[in-house]
């Protein structure tokens, strides 16, 4: 039942991220929008507003003659950053050491849930083992004390 | 004496330096003094009090300075370098007084302004606990001499120009900042960065010293939302005159500036969850301490790269050796703070320890280590060109992309929290509460989705392939299904408590909502906080359904967008002795009736400057629903005809809704509570040692006594 599972899993996740792959259409705009403009108004290509951009226009048209060669992404990217140098590319993709950019986050993110898990394991731990058996109060000062802690806990107060 | 104004500036500024340097030997001497008990041929509590006044009168001393500054603009001194750069004498006369702030040297006068007013206002405060003001004061003192020696030694904002005479005209004002907004953005976004430094040096103090209890927490708790406050309005403030002024149809870019300022707001929300835990169980002091230090330390690290030119921004600052002075700060404040953690952090143990994982503080934990993460991406985007050139000798580029793709879903992880974290008791939750409280929420997160895949918000759909936008879309439907998830979870809490507020009151259901709030200001404050947040997230979903248009408009063209008919009008030409410009006049009817006529503006700027510098007045109608935002992009030069470009926007108007929410929130939150008989309420009984809950009522009040009451 747990591999069917995982099975199905993982063919809505292929299923998923194929989506949209083969638009000719598609591959333009998410291509644009990986590369930049280069001519220092820091912006994503597709959305270079300025009139008559000399680069802008340029690496569209380059862009599009890429893809009317039937050039994978990797080419296109490749030939970008040969033309246009390696801040042409919006996000580091070029592999090798471009890929800690993106393993540094979920790194740390993962290193700290695992560190929280540990931290609430030892807490818990601690804590079964610290807290003592509860004496015999006088039922009036058991009463004081949840009246006390119902105040302190609820809503309005 | 040819520039006496511009001399009084630069006497108060040396002034106001040594001040400090007083108020910070003298605060710092007198309490090693009182600290190990030792005479003094003047008593060190006398010694104290002068370095306290000194504080206060370095506040004084830095206003004239300021004055001087602000005066100069007004009446034309371009014999001062820095008014000649940021003004001209055709400035509006609003626009002179944010010259104060659009400069390096000027900013940095802002600073050391605004540090010592906050230092101003703690040390008339001082008695509320004078030795921990003491400490705090003496640690302000020091951050002061800091910035003094900024604005004496490196950046002077009174320097004058070479030759020392007075050109007749300046070269004005950046026009990028001639706008309203950035006549308040920039103090906004610097009170809270400055603000900081308070809850900094209460908790550097409180280590310092040893400070017994939570009560430090309960002092820079108000100064702590404040700042908070400010720095939200800042960043806010700076989205919308991006938005507004840059014309690129977005409000935020993930440039490293946006991303400075960012950075300790993110910090600065984990610290105002995780105080919670150490207020109420005194859990997670370590944590807290090093998340305002680290807070603190981020404002500096954000003024470091905004100045020093380490990494490309468009809108930093020139590159200058400044950067060098901020990094030497940075390592001496991170000395600092590591010499005294290391030792005082016995001083630092739990007093409690986690009683269950389904718990409100297990819930704040994974909420600060989202937020940390959060804050983490955003720096290690922002770092990691300079890291990338020194590895691999080339930069990169950590666009909008990389964030969008590594943010975002963090972001919608910090929103499911937002959600689930009220909604978890103290200590330990039991089953039956899981499922009383989050029923509602889970049923209308399921609703929601399947409203919206009815109306057609569907990422797989042939459109969002087309876009190539399936994954935005998806994360844009997850992030509103979730949102009104959360809201239905705030509002479930209201109503819960208003029910049991009505059942011993009488009172009806809005009276008991008002009397509810009043009666826990800081929990119904902060969920009304939690509800403008959300509808930020709202806001910021909307951007997967960004749409734009681009059209050559002459009189009588017309195009249709999203149910907009836009017909234009005419376009001209003006000009002005600050600027030319070029606009067009566009009718806008939606369902056949003309709703507003809009004027898209492109401006060059060349009064005084050598060169010309284009501006961009971008036209917007606004609705719930979404921004019709129109751009005059400039004219086609074979045939005059203006090019402009038309985005839809939806759901922005939920951003800057969600900020008027947070303000509202946190104003709620910072009024005293509505106090009650039951607040007065002492219970008397044995309390054995070893009881979890008898050693926090022993050692200290309980919250219903104390001024800030329980907290949530």
């Amino acid at each position: 039942m747990y591999k069917r599972s995982m099975q199905l899993l993982l063919v809505v996740f292929v299923a998923f991220t194929m989506l949209g792959a083969t638009s000719p259409s598609a591959r333009f705009q998410r291509l644009g929008h990986d590369l930049m403009c280069t001519c220092g108004c820091s912006e994503i290509l597709l959305e270079c507003n300025h009139v008559g951009c000399p680069n802008s226009t340029a690496e569209i048209a380059d862009l599009r003659a890429q893809l009317n060669a039937g050039a994978s992404d990797a080419a296109i990217f490749k030939f970008f950053v040969s033309k246009y140098g390696p801040t042409v590319l919006a996000e580091p993709v070029r592999g090798g050491f471009d890929d800690v950019a993106w393993i540094g986050p979920f790194a740390f993110l993962l290193l700290g849930i695992v560190l929280v898990l540990f931290l609430l394991r030892v807490w818990q731990k601690r804590h079964a083992r610290l807290a003592p058996a509860l004496p015999n109060l006088p039922p009036q000062t058991v009463d004081a004390l949840r009246e006390r802690i119902r105040k302190e806990t609820n809503y309005g107060e | 004496m040819s520039h006496p104004m511009p001399l009084f500036g630069s006497a108060t500024l040396l002034l106001a330096l040594g001040l400090s340097i007083y108020a910070f030997l003298a605060g710092g001497f007198s309490l090693w003094a009182i600290a190990g008990g030792r005479a003094l041929a003047v008593a060190p509590e006398r010694i104290r009090e002068t370095s306290r006044r000194a504080g206060i009168a370095s506040f004084i001393a830095v206003s004239c300075s300021a004055f001087a500054l602000v005066w100069a603009a007004y009446t034309n001194d371009f014999s001062v370098d820095y008014i000649l750069h940021h003004t001209s004498r055709d400035l509006a006369w609003y626009y002179k007084f944010s010259a104060l702030w659009s400069g390096q040297e000027g900013s940095l006068l802002l600073w050391a302004w605004l540090l010592t007013g906050y230092g101003f206002v703690l040390r008339l405060r001082h008695k509320t606990d004078v030795t921990l003001h003491a400490y705090a004061s003496t640690i302000l003192a020091g951050i002061q001499i800091f910035f003094f020696l900024l604005v004496v030694f490196v950046a002077q904002p009174f320097a004058i120009v070479p030759g020392g005479v007075a050109p007749v005209d300046g070269f004005g004002l950046n026009p990028l900042l001639q706008y309203a907004e950035m006549v308040i953005h920039p103090p906004m976004l610097y009170l809270g960065y400055v603000g900081f430094s308070v809850p900094f040096a209460f908790a550097l103090g409180a280590l310092m010293m040893r400070y017994p209890g939570e009560k430090w927490i309960a002092i820079t708790r108000r100064w702590t939302m404040v700042t908070w406050l400010f720095l939200t309005c800042g960043i806010l403030l700076g989205m919308h005159w991006a938005y507004a002024v840059l014309g690129w149809g977005g409000y935020w870019g993930w440039d490293p500036v946006e991303n400075a300022s960012l950075m300790p707001w993110l910090t600065g929300t984990a610290f105002l969850h995780s105080v919670m835990m150490q207020e109420k169980r005194g859990m997670m002091k370590t944590w807290n301490v090093w998340l305002i230090f680290v807070t603190f330390m981020l404002t500096i690290l954000g003024t470091l790269l905004t100045r020093s030119g380490l990494v490309s921004s468009v809108h930093a600052f020139a590159q200058s050796s400044i950067g060098n002075w901020f990094i030497a700060f940075l390592v001496l404040t991170a000395a600092v703070c590591i010499f005294t953690f290391l030792y005082n952090r016995d001083h630092l143990r739990a007093e409690n320890h986690l009683e269950s994982l389904v718990s409100r503080e297990s819930s704040f934990l994974f909420n600060n280590l989202v937020l940390l993460a959060a804050c983490f991406t955003v720096l290690w985007g922002t770092l990691f060109p300079v890291l990338s050139e020194y590895v691999q000798g080339s930069k990169v580029t950590m666009g909008a992309p990389f964030y969008n793709r590594v943010a975002v879903p963090i972001g919608i992880f910090l929103l499911f929290l937002t959600g689930v974290g009220p909604l978890l008791a103290w200590r330990s939750t039991s089953l039956r509460a899981i499922r009383r409280n989050f029923v509602l929420p889970s049923i209308s997160i399921i609703l929601t989705t399947v409203v919206l895949l009815i109306a057609g918000v569907r990422p797989w759909s042939s459109a969002s392939q087309a876009d190539g936008a399936v994954t935005s879309n998806l994360y844009a439907l997850v992030c509103i299904a979730l949102s009104v998830g959360v809201i239905t979870a705030i509002i479930t809490e209201f109503l819960r408590g208003a029910n049991v507020v009505r059942t011993q009151t009488g009172k009806n259901l809005l009276e008991s909502t008002i009397l509810l709030t009043r009666r826990n200001t800081r929990r119904y404050g902060g969920y009304l906080v939690h509800f403008g947040i959300v509808l930020m997230f709202i806001g910021l979903a909307g951007a997967a359904f960004n749409q734009s248009k681009e059209a050559e408009m002459s009189f009588g063209d017309s195009i249709n967008l999203d149910g907009y008919k836009i017909v234009c009008q005419s376009y001209s030409q003006d000009s002005n002795p600050n600027y030319d410009s070029e606009f067009a006049l566009l009718d806008v009817f939606h369902n056949g009736k003309k709703i507003v006529r809009l004027a898209p503006e492109r401006r060059v700027y060349f009064v005084n400057t050598d060169h010309a510098q284009p501006a961009t007045i971008v036209a917007i109608h606004s609705t719930l629903e979404n921004d019709l935002y129109v751009v005059f992009e400039g004219t086609n030069p074979d045939n005059d005809k203006p090019i402009i470009k038309f985005f839809i926007n939806p759901l922005v108007n939920w951003i800057w809704m969600g900020l008027v929410v947070v303000v509202f929130g946190t104003f709620i939150a910072l009024v005293p509570k509505l106090k009650t008989s039951s607040q007065r309420l002492e219970v008397a009984f044995p309390v054995p040692s070893g009881l979890p809950l008898g050693g926090n009522l022993q050692r200290t009040p309980s919250p219903l006594n104390s001024p800030e009451g329980p907290h949530v």
